[in-house]
């Protein structure tokens, strides 16, 4: 632990947040691990995207690489939040789709790859719809089945978030990280408005939407497991601890889930502030 | 469990004409509707969401995939795999016509994210497990809502209408989040086929089993029930003879045209994944 000064300590930091895709996957796997699959110069680029009028980009958004975790043989997917807001398209959904479905073959196999999934995105690309949705659904199969085999290690950083169909994929993960910038969702803030009226939810008040689905919220409610700093050796520390633990996912917990909402009242809903205590985590000491 | 009329219900409407309200299982929230019912040589775990306009959560009152509903269908599919473990694993039916997933604000800071993914879970879980898992699509096949039920399926079989529609996000929200007319929006499914909402044009993403066409979706008949229920054992015999997961929707005439990208992907990760 370093004794420095807080704001020393601060200045030391190496920003994940800032990062790109691509050096956020070298960020969290083994000092030169790092090993690119379909990367720029294999050009899969979106077929749909230049059809209206939308530029594609050659790694379409998404980075696939392999590598070693503490020594273990890896495989990272990291979203890139820049391009079209992380969403989700044919190529870089199939990208993350194909990359779990290797591994739980190598896996089944009995040559264990350890996923980790860094995820920056608002979903569904709007552009590509239905064929996101359909590798998103692929996207959560291969979770489901990997997890009988390695610990699935999501990462949710900021500034993005994670929304939409990909926040079922944060959800299934063995093992959730999430930063205090963080923000993970079902529907967009703009959705909810829209669905639901202003009364419902203003998309533009940044302060309610944090305190309703920021890292912090969700790290205090229980539905996140870890809560880092912005700081890319933290993260990564903390990812290769995540892959040695034996987790009971979330999704699985049915009964208590259901015990727990049971007990809400949705004419008089609990603030996110009373949430924290009627859900308290079970290592900060709740009940 | 009378039908209100008032109410868009196509998933209440075929639960009801394909169980015959047999063997039904009274568990829970109005909105999750189950029953073990005779499908040809077998019987068959049915599962639909429908609406309730009384229910505790408001917003998902019209068909919505809210948060109990979610962690129900969960509970439901994970008894279904416990009471089956040992024997045979009954086949499990999806009735799909869910308009989204519930929008409000206790629904996210309450987790609906994990209400749906404990959902998704639960029926990839089943499929792992060896239950052949049957979708059938009735009406709205939306959004995390479809994700949540029905999406894990070993085969999506959707009936032939023009008010079965499959998207990634409402008409009205897409049109407002991607700036964009909602005549804009229909313009362009006409000429993309993956941002179009009618199951036609979703039929030629290969994603589908089968197109059950010449069916009355809104009042179907003796015939028409007949046949549907053909069509799934069926969809149940092929899917207990293919393997457990979702490659099947890699491999039609339709998948190899439509998605191309999706399986080129593929290939050239599996020539990339081990070191040269």
């Amino acid at each position: 632990m370093s004794t420095a000064a807080p704001h020393e300590r601060f200045l030391a930091r190496h920003s994940f947040i800032e990062l790109p895709a691509r050096e956020r996957a070298r960020a969290i796997l083994d000092a030169d691990s790092f090993r690119e699959l379909l990367g720029p110069f294999d050009r899969l680029k979106s077929p749909w995207l230049p059809l209206q009028g939308v530029v594609a980009q050659s790694d379409d958004g998404v980075v696939i690489a392999r590598g070693r975790l503490g020594g273990r043989p890896a495989v990272v997917a990291a979203v890139e939040g820049a391009f079209q807001g992380g969403s989700i398209g044919e190529v870089s959904g199939s990208k993350v789709a194909g990359a779990l479905e290797l591994a739980l073959r190598d896996c089944e196999r009995g040559r264990p790859v350890l996923p980790v999934l860094l995820l920056e995105t608002g979903g569904v690309r709007l552009q590509e719809a239905n064929l996101g949705l359909a590798a998103i659904a692929e996207i959560h199969a291969a979770i489901v089945g990997l997890r009988r085999h390695v610990p699935v290690v999501g990462v949710v950083a900021g500034m993005v978030g994670c929304f939409g169909g990909m926040s079922l994929a944060a959800a299934l993960c063995s093992t959730l990280i999430v930063t205090r910038q963080a923000r993970l969702g079902m529907n967009g803030p703009e959705v909810i408005e829209q669905e639901a009226g202003i009364t419902e939810l203003d998309s533009t008040d940044y302060r309610l939407i944090w305190s309703l689905v920021g890292g912090e919220q969700r790290h205090a409610t229980g539905l996140a497991d870890a809560i880092v700093d912005d700081d890319a050796e933290a993260i990564a520390a903390q990812v290769r601890s995540a892959v040695e633990r034996v987790a009971s996912p979330r999704s699985e917990q049915v009964e208590c889930f259901l015990e727990r909402l049971a007990h809400i009242d949705p004419g008089n809903p609990p603030e996110p502030r009373a949430l924290r205590v009627l859900w308290a985590r079970e290592d900060a000491g709740g009940h | 469990m009378g039908t209100d009329r008032s109410l868009p219900g196509r998933g209440l409407r075929w639960f009801e004409a394909l169980t015959g309200l047999e063997g039904l299982l009274d568990l829970g929230p109005r909105t999750v509707r189950v029953a073990d019912s005779r499908l040809g040589e077998e019987i068959a775990r049915f599962i639909a969401v429908v609406p309730d306009p009384a229910n505790r959560f408001p917003r998902a009152r019209q068909g919505e995939l809210g948060l109990e509903e979610g962690w129900t269908l969960a509970r439901q599919l994970r008894r279904t795999v416990a009471e089956d473990r040992g024997a045979r694993a009954r086949a499990v039916i999806a009735v799909v016509d869910v308009s989204s997933q519930a929008y409000g604000r206790s629904e996210e800071l309450l987790g609906i994210h994990l209400a749906c993914a404990a959902a998704a879970d639960a029926y990839a879980s089943a499929r792992l497990a060896g239950h052949p898992v049957v979708a059938l699509l009735v009406g709205k096949a939306m959004s995390g809502a479809f994700l949540a039920h029905g999406y894990q399926a070993n085969r999506i079989l959707a009936l032939d209408s023009p008010e079965v529609l499959v998207h990634a996000m409402s008409k009205q929200a897409a049109a407002r989040v991607t700036h964009r007319p909602v005549e804009a929006l229909e313009q362009l499914g006409e000429r993309i086929v993956p941002m179009a909402y009618d199951v036609r044009a979703f039929a030629r993403l290969g994603l589908l089993h089968r197109l059950i066409e010449g069916v009355n979706a809104d009042a179907p008949g003796a015939d028409d029930i007949q046949r549907v229920r053909g069509e799934l054992a069926a969809a149940i015999d092929d899917a207990r003879a293919g393997s457990r997961d979702l490659s099947a929707r890699l491999t039609s005439a339709a998948a190899r045209e439509t998605r191309a990208a999706s399986i080129a992907v593929r290939q050239r990760l599996t020539e990339q994944w081990d070191a040269p």
